[in-house]
């Protein structure tokens, strides 16, 4: 009988592995041909000689170079002093979305996680507009008091745009962790006499340690590779902008910019390594209990809650205030508010060329989607197989987190150019679909993360009784795992779409016509007249009110687990 | 994992159909939409069946996608402002040779001023004029009481300290032209005091062209060196701006080209030809495009008070396109190393030159001829170029910037080293100068 009963469970077992194994192959071959190989082809530049050879010569001689030892130095120095400013926001907000409950906690949610979504283009004018030396804040401020703050000037400006940009990463990964957190654990701290202050140094700081730690260095990665800030601050001495200035100047084949691209990618690798290695360690402990219950709060706390909120999120939300503003604004010229104002800007890009909403619509959901799915496997794959290539597909995964935008883009015109992809009749990169592999790639991490994080919540267990009862591995895939993580599957998708919604670095370089691009790219353009300003704007204000949907939804699906996609 | 790899085909398949249009231009350009939705218009209505594509970019990702897509171009015609992009492709064979009819090129003079309208080879073909100028917000003066400018040497006025703005020459081909026009006209030792003085003023050095016109039309800094549509379209929408040409100033055109093995050559060819003959001409005159057309006799027809760069003065500006070309990479990079990278420093010593030479004007004690001396030695070393122009246009020296080579590196890393520590001198000198004659 017990022969009789195993063969076929054996069979079961190897055809389920062979399974595995096609799946894991498929999935390496794939990141392999859209993530690995095209990053490579454009970074070999920076490890080849004149002939070709292998080389570290221009590593040498990046750190003889005093620009670029400055550039280093202002580069890791500008992402410490956002960890740590972004703490001081993040952590609070994070505090008080884990564990008190009361109205309008989405809303703020929601609210707080807006600005790492900061159009292109129109969020800088924006920002100037609001906070610059002619901006609403310095005109009063001469009006009333005759001085004026240089809020956005030299690296100190970077830093602050930095910090209200990215917080959001450190305040949701904290909230994680704190939410995980046994409450038992702090009750019986506080049933053996240890209260206020200390109770959360002893206790409560070193649990909700990994989060913070993953949020900081996530923060970290962000800020060192962080283009778009530093250059509408005409901030030039940092690393992502000397790499950008050097890639994209014509006439001139600069190794230069290649190897500061290696540079930023081993520093990214390594403190992705560095935080991985953290959360293994530590976060063990509390992957087991009930995790913790929001508290509901009233009166005075509730009051203090709100004015500590409102005061954060009025800083963060500047920018998107004035994008607001400006996509009203005929004109708004050295005043502390626009002086004429019009409905045109919107009439011209909802009725003239609605093309550009449209295609982010269609891309975004398009990526998101094969996120999902991609994102779904490859975290199944990581938890619940022993196969070989675990790590390199968790390596190859997270690897677009670390790659600067314009990098992949290049790569994917050089390696897919060439040659008519098979049923499309012309190269890949003539058609819509490479933005949808684009942005589908560079916001892979997110969904593996997220889905990860909801797997780990489903206990084997689960799927071994659906086994016992007759399901096969597929449909238990399908019909049990897929439906006790899709919440967490549906909000890494979400979270993919709101960032790509925004994404213009590769964008701009691989959009083949204009009626082609998606809304970031139709920023662009409307900014490059002196009439676009508007317009550009009013395609922001839609952009942000697309990503403040998908956050809502976010929100709504994983509660104060919605941080988890952000992980490393 | 089969119903993603079904749903490629299917796009696959959709977007095969998505291709197949026939009778096609597709035109990568880095011109403003109204220029480009203006021409397609058009170009439509006079030759219906030929379908207008356009692709655009910035003009570097312009010739970054050229380059990519060699081995299979996509795009038939290439239109943007900078002549440098222009020559780029030019030396990299992307671009294909043509010569437009006869009766075409008839009304078209071969130069202006000293400038060749087109490409000697007939590799690219100039459509339209620019010259390029200060552009000004006036309420920003007006808040600022500050006089409006009217020459290049106004730029190093120490009223204007910290109210200037440029973009960097190495990103903007149409500010290198600026460059170059104010080192040919004052001489290179002459020209870079001005443009070192000048930078030291700048209160910021973008890295767009068009960041320039954005900051002087939203306020944030008083006066920008522009070319002349950026302020002409501005002044056009009705926002609160100015803008003049310095009487020395060279005009230059913005051209067109045919990208090599064209996919859609006949249609090239008709658009090239479109926008050198009257009708194309004529459009450059409408206020959103605001721009100086090749045709002489056209600016007859053209709205009253229009600039005609064919009668304006060229205030003896000899410009040498060859002189400029040869030199470009050097003179771009020599502008990031010393001014653009090392703002901060040369804009900290100039305030500090301006401040010691204030009290030094009020001052009365025995030392201030003193001072004045050590001011006058700060005020040379914060405007010295480190390279003269002998060596700026040594071919050899041109050859390593296009190359890997490591003499490249090296004298980048001289010139950061001389202009920080001619800097910090400078600053040093000006703060002694000022408790000297305090």
């Amino acid at each position: 009988m017990a022969e009789i009963e195993a063969a076929p469970a054996l069979r079961l077992r190897e055809q389920i592995d062979w399974l595995q194994g096609a799946v894991m192959a498929a999935l390496l071959v794939l990141l392999f041909v859209f993530i690995l190989y095209p990053i490579m082809r454009v970074l070999w530049v920076a490890l080849a000689d004149e002939n070709g050879q292998l080389t570290l010569i221009h590593f040498r001689n990046f750190f003889f170079r005093p620009l670029f030892r400055e550039a280093l130095w202002n580069s890791l120095s500008n992402g410490l002093w956002v960890v740590l400013f972004g703490s001081l926001i993040g952590v609070p907000l994070a505090y008080v979305i884990a564990r008190y409950e009361f109205r309008g906690k989405i809303l703020l949610q929601t609210l707080a996680t807006l600005p790492l979504a900061i159009p292109p283009f129109v969020g800088a004018v924006a920002f100037q507009q609001v906070l610059g030396r002619s901006g609403t804040v310095n005109l009063l401020l001469m009006r009333w008091f005759d001085a004026s703050i240089p809020f956005v000037d030299g690296l100190a400006g970077v830093v602050l745009v930095q910090t209200l940009h990215y917080f959001p990463f450190i305040m949701l990964n904290t909230a994680v962790s704190l939410s995980n957190i046994d409450l038992s654990l702090e009750e019986m701290a506080e049933s053996m006499g240890c209260h206020g202050l200390r109770l959360f140094r002893r206790v409560t700081l070193p649990l909700m340690l990994p989060g913070f730690i993953a949020g900081s260095l996530l923060t970290f990665i962000r800020v060192i590779d962080d283009l778009g800030t530093p250059l509408m601050l005409n901030q030039k001495n940092l690393l992502a902008p000397q790499a950008y200035l050097r890639i994209t100047t014509i006439g001139i084949d600069d190794v230069d910019g290649y190897v500061i691209c290696v540079v930023l990618v081993v520093l990214s690798l390594v403190s992705l390594l560095v935080a991985r290695k953290y959360l293994s360690l530590a976060e063990y402990a509390t992957v087991q209990g009930g995790g913790a219950i929001a508290k509901p709060i009233h009166g005075k706390k509730l009051t203090l809650v709100f004015l500590f909120s409102g005061l954060a999120l009025a800083l963060c939300l500047l920018p998107h205030i004035g994008i607001l503003l400006l996509s009203f604004a005929k004109v708004w010229s050295f005043s502390v508010l626009p002086t004429a104002f019009t409905l045109d800007h919107y009439t011209e890009i909802f009725f003239r060329v609605p093309h550009f909403i449209r295609n982010t619509l269609l891309y975004t959901g398009l990526a998101a989607g094969f996120d999902v799915i991609l994102g779904a496997a490859i975290a199944f794959l990581l938890l619940r197989s022993q196969l070989w290539g675990r790590n390199l597909l968790d390596a190859l995964a997270s690897l677009p987190l670390a790659i600067p935008g314009v990098v992949i883009a290049v790569g994917y015109i050089r390696v897919f150019h060439g040659w008519d992809f098979p049923g499309a009749g012309a190269p890949l990169t003539s058609t819509w679909f490479i933005l949808v592999i684009v942005y589908a790639v560079r916001r892979l991490p997110y969904t593996v993360r997220a889905s990860y994080a909801a797997l780990q919540q489903v206990h084997v267990s689960l799927e071994e009784s659906a086994q016992n009862l007759g399901a096969n591995r597929l449909r238990t895939f399908f019909r049990v795992t897929m439906l006790f993580i899709s919440g967490g599957l549906v909000a890494g998708g979400l979270i993919a779409f709101i960032t790509s919604c925004v994404e213009l670095s590769s964008t701009i370089m691989l959009v083949p016509r204009i009626e082609l691009g998606p809304i970031s790219y139709g920023i662009y353009v409307y900014m490059q007249s002196a009439l676009g300003r508007g317009a550009g704007a009013a395609l922001g204000v839609v952009a942000i009110l697309l990503v403040a949907v998908g956050t809502y939804l976010t929100h709504r699906l994983f509660g104060g687990r919605a941080g988890s996609a952000f992980r490393v | 994992m089969k119903r993603p790899a079904l749903l490629l085909w299917t796009l696959a398949l959709f977007l095969a159909v998505d291709s197949l249009q026939a009778k096609e231009l597709v035109i990568v350009t880095s011109f403003p939409k109204e220029l480009f939705e203006n021409y397609k218009k058009a170009f439509e209505a006079r030759y219906p069946g030929i379908n207008v594509v356009i692709n655009s970019k910035q003009t570097n990702a312009g010739v970054t996608y050229l380059r990519e897509t060699k081995n299979r171009p996509e795009a038939d015609i290439f239109w943007v402002s900078a002549p440098d992009a222009f020559q780029t492709l030019k030396n990299d064979g992307l671009l294909e040779k043509y010569a437009p009819p006869k009766e075409v090129m008839a009304k078209i003079p071969a130069k202006i001023g000293n400038f060749p309208v087109h490409d000697a080879d007939g590799n690219y073909f100039g459509f339209a004029i620019s010259g390029y100028g200060l552009m000004w917000n006036k309420n920003y003066l007006q808040g600022h009481k500050l006089p409006a400018p009217k020459e290049w040497t106004d730029l190093t006025n120490p009223r204007y300290h910290g109210h200037l703005v440029i973009s960097a020459p190495s990103r903007s081909g149409t500010t290198h032209l600026t460059i170059e026009t104010i080192l040919q006209a004052y001489g290179w030792e002459k020209g870079w005091t001005l443009l070192l003085n000048a930078g030291g003023n700048m209160g910021a050095i973008t890295e767009r062209s068009f960041g320039v016109p954005e900051a002087v039309i939203s306020g944030q800094y008083g006066i920008g060196v522009v070319i002349d549509f950026f302020g002409l379209s501005a002044i056009a929408s009705g926002q609160p701006v100015d803008f003049v040409y310095p009487s020395l100033t060279s005009v230059v055109p913005a051209s067109v080209a045919i990208v090599k093995g064209a996919p859609n050559m006949e249609n090239a060819k008709t658009f090239v030809n479109y926008l050198l003959t009257e009708p194309g001409q004529m459009q450059l005159f409408s206020p959103d495009i605001a721009r100086l057309p090749v045709m002489p006799d056209l600016y007859a027809k053209g709205p009253a008070n229009y600039p005609n760069p064919f009668k304006m003065k060229m205030g003896g500006v000899d410009f040498n396109d060859q002189l400029s070309s040869g030199r470009r990479d050097i003179v771009n990079s020599l502008y990031d190393h010393i001014i653009t990278f090392r703002h901060n420093e040369l804009k900290e010593a100039w305030a500090t030159i301006y401040r010691a030479e204030e009290t030094a004007a009020k001052g009365k004690g025995p030392n201030v001829a003193q001072a004045r001396s050590l001011i006058a030695e700060a005020r040379k070393l914060a405007a010295q170029v480190p390279i003269d122009d002998k060596k700026a246009g040594d071919k050899e020296i041109a050859a390593a910037f296009r190359g890997k080579s490591g003499l490249k590196a090296q004298l980048e890393t001289e010139w950061e080293n001389a202009a920080r520590s001619n800097y910090a001198k400078a600053k040093e000198l000006a703060d002694k100068a000022a408790s000297l004659a305090r």
